[in-house]
């Protein structure tokens, strides 16, 4: 019985000591921030940005990069002294880009009172979760949701994006395809996903209303496979000119290879999701001369080469994907509650759509519908292991 | 005694956290870049290990002892065997208030607590009716179902297609949900009647997947992967209200739902079929021995297990008016099974705190952001190894018979 | 130019029309190899899993989740070796050793923590704290190392002899090939002729009756796990570098393609591991060539209900007899 009493007694000493520690440790990092915020602004003065978005499970690696860049966009905010005084806190929701864990999130930011949010990653999640923040009247601002219906449709004011989507992007693509590579048919392929099929959906409704080029095979293949050989060979046979991939990087990396492999060289456009240096990185030499559409950065862009550096510094890697479309939304979204002065929705609205600012992916407003303008949208090609700007 | 135990202890915590610092070693501290040939020592994290490490290998051992001690004390027949929860349980004096407390506090939650908590309650109270389901297939018949979500799926798609072609409300389509789902578990149940054990779990396993790839490429039919917005919540005499008070309403819909689950699953338990089931999980061969129709129990088991998923399934998209594939993956089904298991199997409070915990525990879990799963990974096994009979024991019925008065 | 195969003489390799008798032949003969390449890779995770699978009757989730540790493990080797400019084939012999040695420590520590706790407790149980040790798994190596795809060096060089039928069969898929006929035959001897093998048959068959015949357990126990896992490391590293990059989730799909193929075999036959893997390689190679590969899971899954309809212990499991 006594040594039962001890060991409590011990065990619970030693986790106080541990969660101390750890504490003290934590308490050290934030003190330059804390110590601003009592200097800069009274105590409960804040803005709270939420990001949710995947933050765990397999998607993980996609939601991430966001929550990164809206805590660097946060802390040099915080450094300037914050917005009007205001310090601003950035608060991560994980939803897994599941939609019930997305609804679970956004009445969590609402209970919270937060009122802009960046995020959500996926399409889906971003769909179930809309109408809960427009009820709440939450500006919501997702760097990589491109369903075309977010904006489109009109059903979701209080809802701005960074990307473009996927109507424009897969047009884009195709146009591209077409006009400048000169091919005729095209081999239209997908990873089943929201933000994939969504883009090959939208490339195939583009080249077939073109006429000019055929789609030659519109197929999905399943994420995270070893092996995509079978799907290399039909688009052998099929006698494609060109494969036009929505989806992301790693099974687009695993694709070219095979294909290399199989002794396939034709021209491999793609998106957004596989525009990811990760992309070079995994394909290695098989990833010269891919095509992928994206944003433009400009090489001189000195907000992309500051937040790059900063990130660097504070978390010691290269960026993920979306980066730079989430640091843009953040530093919009802080950017318009600054200019409207307050949190009110109408205000950051008008704001919204009214002052440019200026972003990694470039000086943007958005429009009434809620994409972004002002971001120009380019072909990129890898070139000597890196993405080069086509033209 | 004591001391020494302390003493034997402390050891083996050290070598055990000594041991995970040498496992963990170089995933914690050494980070590569292939390409560019650069490495990255983190030596700072071996520390946090260690000490992290120790700490819970003291905790571990202790918790052990407990309950090794426990199991002893059990075995030996000395102490109550019985927790303190079992005990209160067990006393009637006790349950009604307890009940009349727990209804109490459920019929007034929605106005006490915030949104977020109610919507994250509904999300368990369906959970807690897909374990009670789920409790039925596995729990009592004793057939291990791995792909228990594609009837949460069927019954999820057929509110949102039934409602974006035909407009049909809520209450029209939750019948019908029902029985789709009826349909689809006897579907499923009849090809794998022969099935025992482990493959009758692939098998499972394999028609959740099915279901979920038809749904993801059948663009035609179910929209893909970009899945069915703008869903219509459930209808109230057609008056118009707002995201919080429908919350509030759906709440209160699957607050009746979960008692209606709680009363028919207890009431089948003691039934005829509830006993054939019984008898089937115990053994198969002397189930049929004693005349009872396998077949038809284990249809029964799965037709009924899938009506009550296939009917939160409709709850579920008309909560979040949005339903895709991505919200019925493997994973799902895990999750419902270890809600059941962890519960406790069999049991119905055991499956109600199941469910809570489950999913209640990564809500409240948030400010450990990027923590969260880790914990509740740990925590799932922490349970399963210090109450590996689930949280909750089940009962069985004990008929005693009185001989003396023959 | 390539020179041309001898399967496929006098054709030309590019040759896209399928309808053609020989192009028919050489897409045939394509989808044939990429089946085996799969089929390879499930069949060299799958006899890890079966193996302790067959002797302690768990669906081991964690399996999958050992393998991506082996594979960061020998990513993380290989990169330390790689900056330090050694040659990739002792880079690959190195990275294959530490990296079974680890997941072999892996194993052997979550069966202790995860499982051994939970002998005699109801069967279900242990399945429950494996999908916990999966998530922690995962989550731990997500927080420990990164959230994204790691680039991984191709370690299996690509050798001469095979270079006329690279557009066939890359040496890495014959690497695999090889690997996996080379465990299954080793570890059916193992388990045929050594005193560890009996004894984790005996366990197989009657824990109870083994423990009084004197065989430690426990011990069997064990043993298994660390084989499996090693076993694991090894389709790890050099799935890995077959595939070319790796991240935390790798080992979920992974664990159930295993487990989907180790039930088609036979659960706990380790030939029927490996004859599995490739049946279940070939049916969706063939589905999507043939077929299309939006559906090749759902044929996949079509193909293993019809299997176990007619074969309900598996493809090469034993049916066996009810007991009264």
């Amino acid at each position: 019985m006594k040594a039962r009493w001890m060991m409590t007694v011990l065990g619970v000493a030693m986790a106080g000591m541990l969660a101390v520690g750890c504490g003290g440790e934590k308490k050290e990092e934030k003190k330059p921030e804390a110590a601003n915020a009592t200097a800069a602004a009274p105590a409960a003065k804040k803005v709270v940005l939420g990001v949710a978005g995947a933050q765990s499970g397999d998607l993980a690696s996609y939601g991430l990069p966001s929550l990164n860049a809206a805590k660097l966009v946060a802390k040099e905010i915080n450094a300037k002294g914050g917005i009007n005084g205001a310090q601003v806190e950035v608060m991560p929701m994980d939803d897994q880009c599941k939609p019930e864990l997305a609804t679970n999130a956004a009445t969590k930011l609402v209970s919270e009172k937060v009122t802009i949010v960046l995020g959500h990653i996926c399409s889906g999640a971003t769909k179930a979760a809309l109408p809960i923040y427009k009820d709440a009247k939450v500006i919501v601002m997702s760097p990589s949701a491109t369903s075309t219906e977010l904006t489109q449709s009109g059903n979701y004011p209080n809802f701005f994006r960074t990307i473009s989507y996927d109507l424009i992007q897969g047009k884009a693509a195709a146009e591209f395809a077409v006009n400048e590579l000169k091919v005729k048919k095209v081999a239209v392929i997908h990873d089943k996903g929201d933000y994939g099929k969504g883009f090959a959906e939208s490339a195939k409704k583009a080249l077939e209303d073109g006429k000019v080029a055929k789609v030659a095979l519109f197929e999905g293949i399943t994420p995270g496979g070893v092996d995509y050989s079978a799907i290399v060979q039909k688009i052998k046979a099929s006698g494609a000119d060109c494969v036009l991939y929505g989806g992301y990087h790693p099974e687009a990396s695993k694709i070219v290879t095979q294909m290399h492999k199989k002794g396939l060289k034709i021209a491999f456009v793609s998106d957004d999701g596989v525009k990811d240096d990760t992309f070079i990185k995994t394909a290695g030499a098989d990833a010269e001369g891919v095509y992928a559409t994206g944003p433009q950065i400009l090489a001189d862009n000195e907000v992309y080469k500051k937040a790059l550096a900063d990130h660097e510094k504070e978390f010691g890697s290269k960026p993920g994907a979306f980066f730079p479309q989430a640091y843009a939304a953040s530093q919009a979204l802080l950017n318009a509650v600054a200019k409207a002065g307050s949190t009110d929705y109408d205000k950051v609205v008008a704001a919204l759509q009214k002052e440019y600012v200026e972003t990694p992916v470039g000086k943007i407003k958005f429009d009434a519908k809620g994409d972004a303008e002002g971001v120009s949208f380019s072909v990129y090609q890898v070139k000597s292991g890196k993405y080069e700007l086509v033209k | 005694m004591a001391a020494s135990s302390i003493l034997n202890n402390l050891k083996k915590s050290a070598i055990a956290s000594l041991w995970l610092a040498f496992l963990t070693l170089p995933i914690m501290v050494i980070r590569v870049d292939t390409v560019e040939k650069t490495v990255t020592w983190r030596w700072m994290h071996l520390a946090y290990m260690l000490a992290g490490s120790f700490v819970l290998a003291l905790f571990w051992h202790f918790m052990m002892d407990r309950r090794d001690r426990g199991a002893a004390a059990r075995a030996a027949g000395t102490s109550q065997a019985a927790s303190a929860l079992g005990r209160v349980l067990e006393n009637p004096k006790l349950v009604k208030p307890l009940l009349a407390m727990g209804f109490l506090v459920a019929a007034v939650f929605p106005y006490v607590f915030s949104m977020y908590q109610t919507n994250i309650l509904i999300s368990a109270l369906i959970y807690v009716v897909l374990g009670l389901g789920l409790n039925i297939t596995v729990g009592l018949a004793g057939l291990l179902d791995l792909g228990y979500v594609a009837f949460y799926a069927v019954g999820a798609y057929a509110y949102a297609l039934l409602n974006m072609h035909f407009q049909l409300g809520f209450w029209t389509v939750l019948p019908l949900a029902a029985i789709m789902g009826a349909f689809f578990g006897l579907l499923l149940g009849f090809p794998v009647l022969r099935l025992r054990g482990d493959y009758l779990a692939i098998v499972t396993l394999g028609f959740g997947q099915i279901v979920r790839l038809v749904l993801e490429n059948w663009s035609s039919f179910s929209q893909g992967p970009s899945g069915i917005s703008n869903i219509a919540r459930p209808g109230l005499f057609g008056i118009n209200y707002s995201v919080e008070q429908a919350t509030t309403y759906i709440y209160y819909i699957m607050l009746a739902l979960v008692i209606l689950t709680i009363f028919i699953t207890a009431r089948l338990k003691d039934s005829r079929i509830g006993r054939s089931w019984l008898a089937l999980r115990e053994d198969e061969i002397a189930c049929q021995a004693m005349g009872i129709d396998n077949t038809k129990a284990k249809l029964m088991a799965f037709a009924l297990g899938a009506t009550l998923a296939s009917v939160m399934g409709a709850v579920f998209a008309a909560k979040t008016t949005f339903v895709n594939p991505a919200s019925f993956t493997f994973m799902e089904s895990a999750m419902i099974l270890a809600i059941v298991v962890l519960g406790g199997m069999g049991s119905v409070l055991g499956v109600i705190l199941g469910a809570f915990l489950l999913i209640l525990l990564p809500e409240y879990m948030r400010a450990f952001s990027e923590y969260r799963m880790l914990i509740f990974g740990a925590t799932m096994i922490l349970v399963m190894v210090f109450r590996p009979q689930g949280l909750i024991r089940a009962k069985r019925k004990v008929y005693k018979i009185n001989t003396e008065a023959a | 130019m390539r020179p041309v195969p001898w399967f496929c003489k006098g054709k030309a390799v590019r040759d896209p029309p399928r309808g053609r008798q020989d192009g028919f032949m050489e897409y045939f003969l394509q989808l044939f190899f990429g089946g085996l390449s799969r089929g390879s890779v499930y069949a060299l995770i799958a006899l890890g899993y079966t193996m302790v699978y067959g002797i302690i009757e768990l669906i081991n989730f964690a399996h999958g989740e050992i393998y991506m540790i082996g594979a960061f493990m020998g990513l993380i080797v290989a990169g330390v070796l790689t900056a330090m400019g050694w040659p990739t084939l002792s880079i690959l012999v190195i990275a294959l050793i530490i990296a079974v040695l680890y997941s072999a420590a892996y194993g052997y520590t979550v069966e202790k923590i995860a499982y051994k706790p939970l002998r005699g407790a109801p069967r279900l149980s242990p399945l429950i704290s494996a999908i916990g040790m999966s998530i922690l798994l995962q989550n731990y190596i997500m927080l420990a190392q990164t959230p994204d795809f790691l680039p991984f060096p191709r370690l299996i060089p690509d050798l001469e002899f095979m270079e006329p039928y690279a557009n066939f069969l890359a040496t890495s898929d014959l690497f695999i090939i090889v690997t996996s006929i080379a465990v299954m035959v080793a570890l059916t001897l193992f388990i045929k002729f050594t005193r560890m093998g009996k004894a984790m048959r005996a366990t197989a068959q009657n824990r109870k009756m083994a423990m009084l015949v004197g065989v430690n357990v426990d011990q069997v126990i064990s043993a298994t796990f660390i084989i499996g896992s090693a076993l694991a490391a090894v389709g790890g590293v050099l799935i890995a570098s077959h595939i070319g990059q790796i991240n935390f989730v790798i080992g979920f799909l992974a664990g159930i393609k295993a487990f989907t193929a180790a039930v088609l075999g036979g659960i706990g036959s380790i030939p029927g591991a490996v004859l599995g893997g490739l049946v279940l390689g070939w049916t969706e190679s063939f589905a999507a060539g043939y077929v299309s590969s939006d559906y090749e899971d759902v044929f996949a899954f079509l193909l293993l209900v019809l299997i176990l309809i007619f074969r309900p212990a598996g493809l090469l499991g034993k049916q066996r007899a009810q007991k009264v």
